[in-house]
């Protein structure tokens, strides 16, 4: 047991999200020389308790229905929002977590903050407890979603599908001589075979057959296609490029034995293990190659 | 042992995927040749090696590794960072030049497969 404490995802997601990504962005606003009585139909038409008073972007104060009734009661006539709001307003960042606004509205029993920019002191929106509410339920139904999404497997696939026969087929374009992106085939074909859910052992095999062939294709020539074909029963991995090809094939399968350029190998690759490890990993492995056309190399698996 | 324990005791500094700790490490292989690594590692072992480049995380994840340990206080490239966050590939990192991490490994009961 571990002595960490168990938060709830939403405890956690008041600690993640931002008060920019909850907030309401389009607000209401008046200027600090809005008359009262203009102030009571912006309240109204709009249906709002309470209003950001505004100056060039910044925020001067804020005004809510209650120092209009003040001073409905006893203000004189001819007076502007700025001579009765609430000057020294508490607000929050767009950048600060939920949970700090949470912890001010619990403090001061206000029904909205402000949000202010940080960077420039702007007011960007307001945020309210429903705000707040509405975001957290939209993001944990994308959550749920996305999990959801990772919980499908597709390795009902061959029963529903209605065949005498039938095949996947999973293509993958490999750039040549791009060592950033060399193994993204292989580690995509793997997260396939994974939903598939194609035996843990086999998997690995088509995993490292499919590497080895790409780092190949990456190191010896100028791009090429690995595909993959997915059987009841049955995998098979062809390879194929139209590079310089190997002159002596036999040779190539000679454990160490490698053509590789030095600063592949500084790289940890052109080993001369790639066509062993594939013929290790294979129920049967075929390469036909022709100097200056390319290379074909087919293995297969049987699960 | 699980890799958090691991890098605990063996004093290894967590550089990426701090919340993929607890898995349960097999045993070790070192090589900086990525096909041996691919021939012989084994299922949640622990890989040693010089490499920074983001391939070590598509070769760590092919054949499952459990975490990558970088020696000699080598720093990961970015976009090694970035693959093995995206993937919760764990690199740890010490640093100790490869020979000192392996025997406090194998100390602690981390062996490679004979």
């Amino acid at each position: 047991m571990s002595g960490k404490v168990q938060f709830t995802r939403t405890q956690e997601l008041i600690y993640e999200m931002k008060v920019g990504e909850v907030m309401t962005h389009s607000v209401v606003t008046v200027k600090p020389q809005t008359s009262m009585n203009e102030l009571r139909e912006v309240l109204r038409s709009n249906r709002i308790s309470g209003t950001p008073v505004v100056s060039n972007d910044r925020l001067m104060g804020i005004i809510s229905i209650e120092d209009f009734i003040k001073w409905l009661a006893n203000g004189p006539p001819k007076t502007t929002v700025a001579e009765r709001m609430t000057e020294a307003v508490v607000t929050v960042y767009d950048d600060e977590p939920l949970v700090q606004v949470v912890s001010m509205l619990d403090r001061h029993g206000f029904g909205r903050l402000p949000v202010i920019q940080r960077k420039h002191k702007k007011l960007v929106g307001v945020i309210t407890r429903g705000d707040i509410m509405e975001g957290l339920l939209h993001k944990l139904e994308i959550g749920y979603q996305q999990e959801e999404i990772h919980r499908y497997r597709a390795s009902h696939i061959f029963e529903d599908l209605i065949a005498d026969r039938t095949a996947l087929v999973f293509q993958y374009r490999v750039v040549g001589k791009d060592f950033q992106k060399a193994g993204s085939g292989a580690t995509r074909l793997k997260k396939t075979l994974t939903r598939l859910e194609i035996h843990p052992r086999a998997r690995r095999r088509a995993a490292i057959i499919a590497y080895e062939a790409e780092m190949n294709i990456v190191i010896y020539t100028n791009g090429g296609n690995i595909m993959a074909k997915v059987e009841p029963g049955l995998i098979t991995i062809k390879a194929q490029d139209n590079g310089p090809g190997i002159a002596d094939v036999e040779l190539a399968f000679t454990p160490g034995y490698s053509t590789a350029a030095d600063w592949v190998r500084e790289l940890g690759f052109g080993a001369g293990m790639g066509l062993c490890n594939i013929k290790e990993c294979a129920d049967e492995t075929t390469l036909d190659s022709v100097v200056g056309k390319g290379t074909r190399l087919e293995a297969t698996i049987i699960i | 042992m699980t890799v958090k324990e691991m890098a605990e005791r063996a004093e290894l500094e967590v550089l990426v995927g701090a919340d993929g700790l607890d898995v349960e490490v097999t045993g070790g292989y070192a090589a900086d040749l990525i096909s041996t690594v691919m021939a012989n590692a084994k299922q949640d072992n622990v890989w040693v090696t010089w490499h920074l480049h983001p391939n070590i995380v598509a070769a760590a994840l092919i054949v499952k590794l459990s975490a990558i340990i970088l020696v000699s206080g080598r720093q990961p490239e970015q976009e090694t960072v970035q693959r093995a966050q995206q993937e919760g590939m764990p690199i740890l990192g010490s640093s100790l030049p490869a020979f000192e991490i392996i025997g406090r490994l194998h100390g602690m009961g981390i062996l490679g497969t004979v």
